[in-house]
This record gives C-alpha cells, sequence and structure tokens, in this order.
C-alpha cells in the first residue's frame, strides 16, 4: 500500500520540451506507467523513448525499455484516449498556471506540478479554480511523488529510495533526498515520498499528507521536513495533537537564516517576526513530533520516533 | 524586487490613488529649486525632505556622518521667512543627507548611504491610518490590513493590539467588492466624504497591486487630510520575483546601487546566493539542503559565510562562478561543498570544482561531501587532483571538518 500513487498510476506529461522529455524518460526507465503526453503543435505525433532500464524502479522487467507515448492536443483528448489518471506538470513558469486548470477543467485526479518560478498570483488563481473541483494538486516548485519500486512522478533520483514502512512529506527537494537516503540506510525504507514544494501558494500541504498517511495501513510513521516561512508546520503540529495516531518525526530548515531574506525557495523567508524556525520546532515538539538537531539525525529521530 | 518611494509613488498616481505632490532630487540646489516649485504649485509653505533608501524606519533614523540629523525632515521655515527661507533651509539639509550614511532599524548598523531624497509638499493631516495588501498564506489569496493605528509599525500593532487590525479577504474571482471597502472605510472611523475616498483609495490600490503583481504595498501612514481628503503619506511597494518577466517598465525601476554586488553576479549565472557575517562558505544543491548546511556550521560552532543554492542542474561554469564568488569574501575561512547529486551528477560538481581551483586558486581549507548520483566517480575525480581537499561521511561529519579546519 501508498498514498497518492502506485503501480496502476496512469501518467499524463503536461510539457514534453528538454526538462519535462528527460525526467519522462528518467521516469519510464524506472517503470512508471506514462501513458501520454499534451502539445497543442505536435498532437497525433508519439514520442519514443528507449533506454537501459533502473531496475531500482519497477522489479521484474527486461535490462531495456522501449515505449512510445502518443502526443494529444488536450488534456481532454488524453484522458478520453488513454484514462491517465494522474497527471506532470513540467510546463514554463508563465504558462504552468494555465496548464494546472486544463488538467482541472478535465477532472484529473492528480496533478504534479513540478516547475519553479511560477507568479503567486498566477497560482492564487488556479488554486481558487480547483477549489471546487474533486482534484489534487501537488506542488508548484517540488520534486514530485514516489511510491519506491512502483512509479516514480517527477525529478527525484529513483535509486536512492526504497519500499518500506515511513510516509516521508517535505516542502525541499534536496532535503528530501537526505531524508530519503537516510531511511533507506536505516532499513525503515518509504511507503511514499511526497515534495510538497516550496512555494508560498501550493496545493497539497502537509496537513493533507498526514491524513493521508495516516490512514494509510502500510505507513508505520511519517517524517515530515519543513522550512522557515509561512505557518504551515504550525497548523500540521495542531493537527498532529488533535488527530495523528503514528509517530511523527521532523526536521526544519533555517535556523540560522537572517530575517528578510528570502531564501531561495520563494516561501522560505521569515517575515515580520512570523514563521522562524524555532517557533515551528517548539510546535511541533509540543505536538509529540521528535524533531532533528541536523539533517544529519533524522533517519535516527525517525527511529526514535517509532520506539 | 523592492523599489523607492518616489517610484512607488509615481505607479500610484498613475493608477489613481491620491499622493503629496513630490520631486526626486540628486544634488543640493535641485533640491531647493523643487521645494520653491513645490510651494508655488501647492501653496502650501511647508515642504518635507525625505531620504530614498530601499530600508524602513527613516523617519526614526540617523546620519552616521551627523548624528542629530533625521533620515525625514519637515522645513517650516518657510511658514515665516517665505520660499527664500525654504530653499536656504532645503539645500542645507539637502548637502548634509546626500552622500551621508543612514542608520535605520532596517539597515544594520553599517548604514545605507543616501544618494536620491524626494522633496514633498506639507499635508494638513487630520488622521494617520494604516493600509496594506499582501499574500495571506493560509488562504492563498491576498488580503487587506488596514488599522487605525497609523505611524506604527504594525508588526507592533498586531502584538499589542491585535484587535485594532481589520482584515478583508479578496476572492480573486472578484476582486475587492463595493461593500468590502465600504466595510475596511467605516472600520477605521471614516465618515460622509472621507469615507467614500476611502473605499474609492482602497479599490484602487487592491486593483495596482494585482495589476502590477506586488508582493507587497503598504501605506503607513495613510492619511486623512484636514479636508477629508485621503492620501499615501508613505508608499511601500515591492514586487513578486517571479512576475517581473511580465512587468519591463517595473524592472527598470531597479537601482544597482541598493544590491549586493555579490549577489547581482550569482543571479546572472542562475544561482541564488545571499552573503552573511560568518567564515565558512557555503555551496550546496538546493535551497533547503543550502539552508540545512548553514544550519548545522552554526550547530557545530561555526558561522556561515552565506548561502548559496547551485541549482538542480548546474554546469561546470555555474560551479566556477560559485567558487569564485565565496572566494572573494575576504571573511571566508574555509569553504564547505555539500552535493546531493539528484539530477545533478557528482562528477559534474568535481570537475567544476577542480577547475574551479585550478582557475582561482585555493588559499582556504575546503571540505567536500558528495552522496547521491555518480557518488564513486565525483570522489575519484576529486581524489585524482591531488587538491588539497577533505572528503567528508555525511553533512554533520563535514561540518565539523569545516568549522575545525578554518579556526
Amino acid at each position: 500500500m501508498s498514498v497518492l500513487v502506485n503501480k496502476d498510476t496512469r501518467v499524463l506529461v503536461q510539457g514534453l520540451g528538454k526538462t519535462g522529455s528527460f525526467h519522462t524518460d528518467k521516469a519510464i526507465a524506472y517503470g512508471t506507467n506514462v501513458v501520454a503526453a499534451v502539445h497543442p503543435s505536435r498532437a497525433g505525433q508519439t514520442e519514443s523513448f528507449t533506454g537501459e532500464t533502473d531496475h531500482s524502479g519497477v522489479q521484474g522487467r527486461e535490462d531495456s525499455y522501449a515505449t512510445d507515448v502518443p502526443i494529444f492536443r488536450s488534456v481532454i483528448d488524453a484522458v478520453d484516449a488513454t484514462g491517465a489518471n494522474a497527471s506532470v506538470v513540467y510546463v514554463p513558469p508563465p504558462f504552468a498556471a494555465d496548464a494546472i486548470m486544463e488538467a482541472g477543467e478535465a477532472g484529473m485526479p492528480l496533478i504534479i506540478c513540478i516547475t519553479e518560478g511560477i507568479p503567486v498570483a498566477d497560482m492564487v488563481i488556479a488554486k481558487r479554480y480547483l477549489q471546487d473541483r474533486d482534484v489534487r494538486l501537488v506542488g508548484p516548485n517540488c520534486p514530485g511523488v514516489i511510491t519506491p519500486q512502483e512509479c516514480k512522478i517527477g525529478i527525484m533520483p529513483g535509486y536512492i529510495h526504497t519500499p518500506g514502512r515511513i510516509g516521508v512529506v517535505s516542502r525541499s527537494g534536496t532535503l528530501t533526498y537526505e531524508a530519503v537516503h537516510q531511511l533507506t540506510l536505516n532499513g525503515l525504507g518509504q511507503t511514499t515520498a511526497i515534495g510538497i514544494g516550496g512555494d508560498p501558494v501550493n496545493g497539497t500541504n502537509f496537513v493533507d499528507c498526514l491524513k493521508l498517511f495516516n490512514d494509510d495501513p502500510d505507513t508505520e510513521g511519517v517524517i515530515m521536513i519543513g522550512e522557515i516561512g509561512g505557518t504551515a508546520e504550525e497548523e500540521a503540529a495542531e493537527w498532529i495533537t488533535a488527530n495523528m495516531n503514528k509517530p511523527v518525526a521532523g526536521f526544519i530548515a533555517g535556523t540560522s537564516a537572517p530575517p528578510g531574506k528570502r531564501m531561495g525557495h520563494a516561501g522560505a523567508i521569515i517575515s515580520g517576526g512570523k514563521g522562524t524556525a524555532e517557533a515551528k520546532i517548539e510546535a511541533l515538539e509540543s505536538a509529540g513530533v521528535v524533531v532533528a538537531p541536523t539533517p544529519t539525525d533524522m533517519g535516527t529521530a525517525m527511529l526514535q520516533a517509532m520506539r | 524586487m523592492k523599489i523607492h518611494e518616489y517610484q512607488a509613488k509615481a505607479l500610484m498616481k498613475d493608477a489613481g490613488i491620491p499622493v503629496p505632490a513630490g520631486i526626486m532630487v540628486t544634488d543640493p540646489e535641485a533640491a531647493a529649486d523643487a521645494a520653491a516649485r513645490l510651494v508655488n504649485e501647492t501653496g502650501n509653505p511647508v515642504v518635507v525632505v525625505k531620504s530614498q533608501i530601499h530600508a524602513g524606519g527613516r523617519g526614526k533614523g540617523r546620519f552616521i556622518e551627523h548624528p542629530e540629523l533625521a533620515g525625514v525632515n519637515v522645513v517650516l521655515d518657510g511658514i515665516d521667512g517665505g520660499v527664500e527661507a525654504t530653499k536656504a533651509k532645503v539645500a542645507e539639509l539637502a548637502g548634509n543627507m546626500l552622500g551621508s550614511t543612514l542608520v535605520t532599524v532596517q539597515t544594520g548598523p553599517e548604514g545605507k548611504t543616501v544618494n536620491r531624497l524626494y522633496i514633498e509638499q506639507g499635508i494638513d493631516i487630520a488622521t494617520e491610518l494604516y493600509l496594506s495588501v499582501l499574500l495571506d498564506r493560509s488562504t492563498s489569496r491576498n488580503i487587506v490590513m488596514a488599522s487605525t493605528e497609523g505611524g506604527t509599525e504594525i508588526e507592533v500593532v498586531a502584538e499589542e493590539t491585535p484587535e485594532k487590525i481589520l482584515k478583508e479577504e479578496i476572492d480573486p474571482a472578484f476582486g475587492l467588492l463595493d461593500f468590502q471597502a465600504a466595510r475596511v472605510a467605516a472600520g477605521l472611523g471614516l465618515e460622509g466624504q472621507a469615507a467614500r475616498n476611502g473605499a474609492a483609495f482602497l479599490e484602487a490600490l487592491t486593483k495596482a497591486a494585482v495589476d502590477l503583481d506586488t508582493d507587497l504595498v503598504e501605506i503607513n501612514p495613510l492619511v486623512v487630510t484636514t479636508d477629508g481628503r485621503v492620501m499615501a503619506l508613505d508608499g511601500k511597494m515591492s514586487f513578486e520575483a517571479n512576475a517581473l518577466f511580465r512587468h519591463p517598465e517595473i524592472v527598470e525601476l531597479r537601482d544597482p546601487s541598493e544590491e549586493d554586488e555579490a549577489e547581482a553576479q550569482a543571479k546572472e549565472f542562475g544561482l541564488s546566493f545571499i552573503k552573511l557575517d560568518g567564515s565558512i562558505g557555503c555551496m550546496v544543491n538546493g535551497a533547503g539542503l543550502a539552508m540545512a548546511t548553514m544550519d548545522i556550521i552554526k550547530y557545530v560552532g561555526g558561522e556561515p559565510a552565506n548561502f548559496l543554492d547551485v541549482g538542480g542542474g548546474a554546469e561546470k561554469e555555474q560551479i566556477v562562478a560559485a567558487f569564485k564568488i565565496i572566494t572573494a569574501d575576504p571573511n571566508v575561512k574555509g569553504i564547505f561543498v555539500n552535493i546531493f547529486g539528484g539530477i545533478m551528477r557528482c562528477d559534474t560538481i568535481a570537475e567544476g570544482v577542480v577547475a574551479a581551483v585550478e582557475e582561482v586558486g585555493l588559499e582556504v581549507p575546503l571540505v567536500v561531501r558528495l552522496e547521491g548520483t555518480n557518488v564513486e566517480l565525483g570522489k575519484r575525480i576529486i581524489d585524482e587532483s591531488e587538491l588539497n581537499v577533505v572528503s567528508a561521511a555525511d553533512m554533520k561529519d563535514g561540518a565539523v571538518k569545516i568549522v575545525e579546519l578554518a579556526k
């Protein structure tokens, strides 16, 4: 078991440019079932992906793959023809919010947006557009979602993951890899790892992911990786106190960040004395979360929380 | 992206938002002439001389070179002495303010050099209020924030008297609705014509915020004049970086003298860099990991010299550029390269580090921690280069080693 994506996930790719093609190839090598792509001017064509199989992914496959992915004019056309039930967005920033809304209109149950640099105002509108539709957005500005050896959607390196017992949710890309790597090394592994992204306006938040992991019978514990800015970690702490029945470990990046400076991620900024790492760590610890003092201790913090 | 007050007010004026008349100047003579022109045009003998820097708290700020002189000065000499007295006083003030260093609560102790002044007409103030438009991250919508406590920092009001802050959520599908604007005006205690003016001000302001992709518009104080007009006495606007591509007219307002040179240089290479005060230079891939690297350096007793994210797809040239930017800082006594290769391959990083050291030399200790894609290849490139590089097993090991070596 897992959350959000599994071996039955049928993936549509929106944005088959250089980045989109590169990561689609890696996903197919991992064993992800990529069934369609959308490109307005290339409708009717196919894109061929061939290469050596990534055996850290879906097991029991041959050593090489050759997959033709059909290209459609619109998301609706692609869904009608292929039954795609998850979409990944690599569309460039000026057009990415529109791509998200197009997927929303088509009723795509899961929309994962990798694109970094989407204007906040565009995301405010996109989120409003999705509000009354039965769809879920993950991201933007995130590494994606992976269920080890079943389905990899996004830009994370597949081979560091291993099937296991821990749900991972994170605002940061490389810190997620750090956590996943430690969980792999200490034998806990992952059920699903979700990158929710570093932007101030995003689709799925910590609380959404905690709910999913809490309800997933195979997830035995959760590690959440937050950072300075906003109040998402504090809201998660409140939810954990009231509802969570599984152990949670955590890490918050940015204890040394100066106020008023945007630390790379658009959302990672301490403004008006709000969003400090100290406040977030305090909130999580008072909710019973084992917070790792350094990123090197994330794996051990998880082990400690499970004891 | 930040702009100056005079630029923000020009944008507001274009958007139909009432602001006092004013003129930006860069020398004392022009300052005196500007003051005379404002007095003639407005009939008000009072003018205000305001320092233009990208930092708040100017009114309470003081100059290092002239400790008795504030960043903002009201010139009353014209009330009795006429326009010549105003001109003389403004020229004197401008002579002392221009080129001097203003220290405010937001500039840090080193202060900022004042290169531009804004000469503004005096206003007969009846009431000072507060107004801002910003993103509420918890609802993913913009909100209007208003308060009767004008002139005070909103953070202080939020702390001491949170009941005095009014909030109105803007539905992006509809914008701020008339009844919402009227509700804010009433909440601010405005009545009659002033209430109508206040609501109109607010509607124009929220529209400008959306049209210009601001991440913050703050009017503090918003003033009601003795004759019932509503005006922006101060105006702060900053713009959302991701949306600048569709506002070339805003990009032109950039003032390079307000920006850190190294940060601007880094931006050209697609690097995200922020200068800090410590002695350990950091080069990391990914914003979260870069922050966490600073944290762990501090945790083991060191101080980071910078935040530097080389991004997910950096090539050799960017690594070399990053290395140059780090080593250009004379405070740097050691460098920690911390990479978790995903898309970025460790061998690319290793080649970049070797090329950079060959090009710019290496006078401080260097600790490299590589993990992830092609890690073995990356380590071999470093080992075979015969550079004086210390390898680290993990992040904490690397942080401990570099802090020790940099002592």
